[in-house]
């Protein structure tokens, strides 16, 4: 059984910070692996006996999270990482590890995603992977369980209730965050990690081309961001309960 | 001419998503900044549904309306359901594609936006015709605190919208519309996936969240069950309906069938009180429409506060007993 499960490094997103011209200050903010992929991780870990590869396409630094990855159970940690990636949408994102995932590591059984990234909020780029490979995907899974060899069932959380399907390998399969504490690094893990090779492929290792990656090989793009404007305005604090009961009188429209 | 299509989307309990007729509403919109580009939709599902909607979509303004029936289609199937909207979408080339941002449209818009090697903008909420008549599609990222306005280069230009942004249309649009049936060619795609069982959340207890006018929801912050009958006691002396979290449904502190949030309901009632919720996005894109927002948390930096009207730092197990007790007093 081998397992991919594709994460990305994030900016911890509750700790956003404004530079004067209104973008948002990237430098000095920590980054975190995506909490949705740490639950993707955890699924893989959850399959005894599976070779589990993390894979991730970013900047050189994100090798410390690959690390971080081998350091509570994957076994392997490759980065895809090319300046050329830059300012690439889902779509181009999806080609690029699907590209890799074709030409370096085609003998998969199951890829996991998280759902969502926390910054962008796209949910897209798993399905953009499956769909690029021409393997089924699977979204909104809380679990995996019934592993046969050849097929899984999934329970997908979904608006109106829970529904299972069972799904034949191979298959990519987005999973929600759990809420089970994430395993912790163990000691044995932190040296594994700190010794483990990271592979490192550039565009041309995967087989694209500038055309197909980042910004060129995008197609959507950012015409402009900026910050929303408050509707509420600031949020008002009530001091004591009398004045909490009255707002929540007044804007009930409850009688008395 | 110009194509706007929208995607008719089939719930688990075989009706037509309502998110469709507040698509339409801004379609017509957009239609009149495209030189009155027709409004089309897509429907999926199985065989004789499309009949019970004909009168709904003929008042919605929709110039046509695509069918694809099949009795294979009682279920949501990604496989399907990205091969049949593919092979249409390739045959009538619309300019913009709109599908609602629900658990099924944002599973299957990416599939088909991969396959057309188009772009498409996730979960947006808000949508305009650019002066070079292409769409402008914001939305929210980094957790609602940047907006980004995104274009696209290919066609078709496809959107996510999320749900309850827009509003439906408040009177009916008639229009002799088209209704055109295509024939699935589905019977080659070898399944996959396979349904096996779905699970409907249980009835709503208090009342439908849907028309609330006021909802206590209680978060992790709850804590146990002693905590969430403080809760309903709260609810109840308001005569509020009762919400929760992800996080608190999962800790089996309440039933599924009252989640709010990314993977459950999305409300928009007069007053939402949140208590003992720290506001994590995947919750608050399920109330942040809501008129008024009155937060209760014992962390005075919990996010939820960002998008409080009211704000009260307190412990929920203190504070919710003495506001019942004020309630039912009077």
């Amino acid at each position: 059984m081998k397992i991919l499960v594709c994460i990305k490094q994030v900016p911890d997103t509750t700790d956003i910070k404004w530079t004067e011209n209104n973008t948002i200050q990237r430098e000095g903010v920590e980054s975190v692996i995506n909490p949705f992929d740490v639950y993707a991780i955890e699924e893989a870990l959850k399959f005894k006996d599976a070779e589990i590869t993390v894979l991730t396409m970013g900047p050189l630094q994100a090798d410390s999270m690959l690390r971080k990855a081998i350091s509570v159970g994957c076994h392997k940690g490759v980065l895809i990482s090319d300046k050329k990636f830059a300012g690439a949408d889902t779509y181009a994102t999806g080609k690029t590890l699907a590209s890799a995932i074709k030409t370096k590591m085609a003998d998969f059984d199951l890829i996991l995603c998280g759902q969502f990234a926390v910054d962008g909020d796209t949910a897209q780029t798993g399905p953009s992977i499956a769909s690029q490979l021409g393997i089924p995907q699977v979204t909104y899974v809380r679990k995996l369980d019934r592993f046969d060899g050849e097929s899984v069932y999934a329970e997908r959380e979904l608006e109106e209730g829970l529904e299972t399907v069972k799904v034949q390998l191979p298959a990519l399969v987005c999973m929600l965050k759990g809420f089970e504490e994430p395993t912790r690094p163990t000691i044995n893990g932190i040296k594994k990690a700190k010794n483990a090779n990271i592979t490192v492929y550039s565009m041309e290792d995967i087989g694209l081309t500038p055309e197909d990656v980042g910004i060129k090989g995008s197609p959507t793009y950012v015409s402009r961001a900026f910050r929303p404007e408050n509707k509420r305005g600031e949020c008002t604090f009530c001091e004591d309960i009398n004045c909490l009961a009255d707002k929540i009188k007044v804007f009930g429209g409850l009688n008395g | 001419m110009a194509e706007i299509l929208l995607y008719a989307e089939v719930t688990q309990e075989n009706y037509v998503h309502t998110v469709l007729f507040e698509l339409a509403c801004k379609a017509h919109e957009l239609s009149k900044k495209l030189d009155n580009a027709e409004v089309s939709t897509l429907l999926i599902c199985k065989q004789g549904l499309a009949e019970l909607y004909k009168e709904a979509f003929k008042n919605s303004g929709f110039d046509k309306v695509y069918i694809a029936e099949d009795n294979r289609f009682t279920h949501y199937s990604t496989e399907f359901f990205a091969k049949v909207a593919i092979d249409i979408i390739k045959e009538i080339n619309p300019e913009i594609i709109l599908i609602g941002a629900t658990t099924q449209g944002r599973d299957l818009a990416p599939r088909i936006s991969a396959s057309l090697h188009t772009g498409l903008t996730a979960d947006c909420t808000d949508l305009d015709i650019n002066e070079k008549g292409q769409l402008a599609a914001t939305r929210p990222t980094f957790g609602g605190k940047l907006m980004a306005t995104i274009l696209c280069k290919t066609l078709p230009q496809m959107a996510t919208v999320r749900p309850k942004v827009f509003k439906p249309l408040s009177e009916n649009i008639v229009k002799d519309t088209q209704f055109i049936y295509k024939k699935p060619d589905i019977d080659n795609i070898k399944r996959k996936v396979e349904f096996i069982e779905f699970i409907k959340r249980t009835n709503i207890t208090i009342n439908d969240l849907d028309s609330a006018q006021i909802i206590v929801a209680g978060g992790k912050g709850m804590k146990n069950e002693a905590g969430f009958e403080i809760l309903k006691d709260f609810a109840k002396s308001i005569g509020a309906s009762l919400g929760a979290t992800r996080g608190a449904v999962d800790m089996g502190l309440a039933s599924q069938d009252i989640q709010i949030g990314q993977t459950g309901k999305t409300v928009t009632p007069k007053l939402y009180i949140a208590c003992g919720i720290s506001g994590a996005i995947q919750h608050t894109v399920g109330m942040c429409d809501s008129d008024k927002i009155i937060a209760i948390n014992k962390d005075p930096k919990a996010p939820i506060f960002d998008i409080a009207d009211i704000g009260f730092v307190g412990d929920v197990f203190e504070v919710l007993p003495k506001l019942s007790k004020i309630f039912v007093l009077k």
